[in-house]
């Protein structure tokens, strides 16, 4: 397999690659959205679509052979969004008239590719031939790049549709996403620093070394995964809640949220219009996902322990190690475990969505801005702390740098938090006097009206 | 395999970057040949995105996507941010008729043109003359440009990043003046 494909042709190579990208992700597409559908009717206490799909074989048609008589087959439901995509297809295509129609036909389309190119550094095994697409020297840059660039296709389609809801939904979420850009690009900055490199492949190949890079015994049994190490983990929650909001995904879902605005900017698309929207947002959910797990949940490994170094420390079980390295992700399974830990963090998309309700803007903006950013980029200052001073000592004095650091910058932002509101009434955590008394019924003071004066 | 016209062998690289950069150069006349202003600001992200693109055909690849990140998906967006928000979207009032301004404008930008073209084209002729064999295997990498960045240029870098402070304070102070 290796020979025959590193024999072709290097453009055809390249479409070969591209295609392993696209075509997986759009084949899990439905698969994710009766998933949300089901997880999240689960959740709310519902059932959800478990219908579409089931066939029940009638008991006494001929037409029926004797076996299937009376038979039930159940999909849970599964085919659900096949019929949502047949109802889309044929639902009536209304395009508004006074709309600037190049920039209404083009917005879709310009949704739609940030979030299957933004896959393209992603590694899913350890099989440089078939994936990444282009394992190109600013892997990490680049995703920053394609994820700057899907802003353009709520913004063109908010405005093209010449409607309030929608110009208001685009602009919510050019904003939204400007703010939330920052804060990831500080998260993902913290593991380059440490990694040393931009690629994505070498910083999977990083999070199979060591735990902490520490050479002693409990520590090299486990794997370096950046959120097992204590800036990868404050990077990991930065960069998720930037994920979910650069999605706009629920409690960010301000662009159309609508109790507010209708729909947001795809007020005014129908039919297949509205369902490239839908597709490109679940696409890039899977994506985002995609890289979560590259770049702080170890890619393509199913659990951090260092089964290949076990066989060299513990020859004794070297084969059954060997073979737990292999069902790790050394092999063929590697691909299935990445998309596994895609779906699991699509499942906390679900999870949150289900939990929390959507955020106010002024909210939304004072997370971004003065929470998630200055911790990311406090988090950078312990990353630049930790390489100086395992570079200058060793990794142990690098650890004890990094959790004396930490408790510093803690008690400055404590004492400057204290500062800014020395004398201000803080109308956030305001209490509420609750009055200990039962609920009376407010008595009326009736005055009898003036007695009818009979004439 | 490779045909040569005047001296320069023709190559698949040639030929896409003669491609890129004859759209760019197109859609950078758009941005002046639109009446509307939104149509403009997106040939502007058009005419960037393909810039970034003429780096990555001459190995330029950090370069490329810095301008991805920084021109294309953040000065743009604020641009149509801004557009959207005074919503010029009344095209006929924008267009001036018989302006002195204009003929002006057209005589200086011929000059700049003629100024231009003047240091330009001798080193582009001896272009293909040149043996500028920079190593491939590190040009315009993170490394290589992070490296000179940090050290010959470490003066210039700071002196930017105190510039680019100084326009965050200030445009701080103009905004405070409201509140």
């Amino acid at each position: 397999m290796a020979d025959f494909v590193q024999h072709l042709h290097p453009v055809l190579q390249a479409l070969i690659r591209a295609v392993l990208l696209v075509i997986p992700s759009l084949l899990l597409l439905p698969i994710i959205i009766w998933w949300e559908r089901r997880l999240l009717s689960w959740m709310q206490d519902r059932i959800g679509p478990n219908r579409v799909g089931n066939i029940t074989f009638s008991r006494t048609s001929k037409l029926v052979p004797s076996f299937l008589q009376g038979k039930k087959f159940r999909l849970f439901g599964l085919m659900q969004p096949m019929a949502d995509f047949g109802k889309l297809l044929f639902k009536e295509d209304i395009t508004p008239t006074a709309i600037d129609k190049l920039i209404y036909l083009t917005a879709p389309a310009l949704a739609l590719f940030p979030s299957f190119a933004i896959g393209g550094t992603i590694p899913w095994g350890p099989y440089r031939f078939l994936t990444p697409v282009g394992d190109v020297n600013i892997g990490v840059l680049y995703i920053m790049a394609i994820s700057s660039l899907g802003v353009y296709g709520i913004v063109l389609a908010g405005y093209s549709a010449n409607n309030k809801f929608s110009l208001m939904g685009g602009l919510r979420s050019s904003a939204q996403l400007i703010s939330y850009e920052l804060a990831m690009g500080m998260s993902l900055a913290c593991i380059v620093m440490a990694t040393g490199s931009l690629k994505p492949t070498e910083i999977v190949t990083a999070e199979h070394g060591p735990l902490w890079g520490l050479d002693v015994a409990p520590f090299n049994l486990i794997e370096n995964w950046n959120i097992l190490t204590p800036y990868g983990l404050v990077a990991c929650i930065v960069f998720l809640i930037c994920m979910v909001a650069e999605t706009n995904r629920a409690p960010f879902d301000l662009p159309e949220a609508e109790n507010e605005l209708v729909a947001g900017y795809h007020t005014e698309y129908s039919s297949m219009k509205f369902a490239v929207f839908f597709m490109g947002e679940y696409a890039a959910m899977f994506a985002y996902g995609l890289i979560l797990c590259t770049i702080f949940v170890g890619g393509w490994h199913l659990v951090p322990i260092r089964f290949a170094y076990m066989s060299h420390a513990f020859p004794a079980f070297g084969d059954i190690w060997n073979v737990l390295d292999t069902l790790n992700g050394s092999s063929i399974l590697a691909p299935v475990w990445m998309v596994l830990k895609g779906l699991l963090i699509i499942t906390s998309y679900i999870w949150i969505r289900a939990t929390l309700p959507r955020l106010r803007y002024d909210q939304l903006m004072s997370l971004g801005w003065k929470s998630l950013l200055p911790l990311a980029t406090v988090n950078l200052v312990v990353v630049a702390i930790w390489i100086v001073a395992t570079k200058v000592s060793s990794p142990w004095i690098g650890w004890a740098a990094v959790a004396v650091s930490a408790v510093i910058l803690y008690v400055l932002y404590q004492a400057i938090n204290r500062l800014n509101t020395h004398d201000r009434v803080d109308l956030a955590s305001r209490e509420i006097v609750m009055v200990d008394e039962p609920p009376q019924r407010r008595e009326l003071d009736l005055v009898d009206p003036a007695p009818a004066t009979t004439v | 395999m490779n045909q040569t016209i005047g001296g320069v062998t023709v190559t698949p690289e040639l030929l896409l970057f003669g491609a890129v950069a004859g759209a760019a150069a197109l859609c950078a006349v758009g941005v002046v040949a639109f009446n509307n202003a939104i149509r403009s600001a997106l040939c502007l992200v058009v005419n960037f995105f393909l810039l970034a693109f003429l780096y990555f055909t001459l190995n330029a690849e950090m370069l490329g996507i810095t301008q991805v990140v920084v021109y294309t998906g953040a000065i743009m967006v604020l641009f149509l941010f801004v557009i959207m928000l005074l919503n010029l979207g009344a095209p006929q009032l924008l267009v001036e008729k018989r302006d002195p301004k204009k003929y002006i404008g057209v005589l200086l930008g011929a000059g700049m043109f003629v100024l231009l073209g003047s240091q330009l084209l001798p080193s582009l002729v001896k272009i293909n003359a040149a043996t500028l064999t920079p190593n491939l295997a590190t040009f315009g990498g993170p490394e290589a440009i992070g490296r000179s960045l940090f050290t010959s240029y470490v003066y210039p870098f700071e002196a930017v990043s105190i510039l680019l402070l100084i326009g965050i304070v200030g445009s701080i102070l103009l905004a405070k003046r409201r509140v």
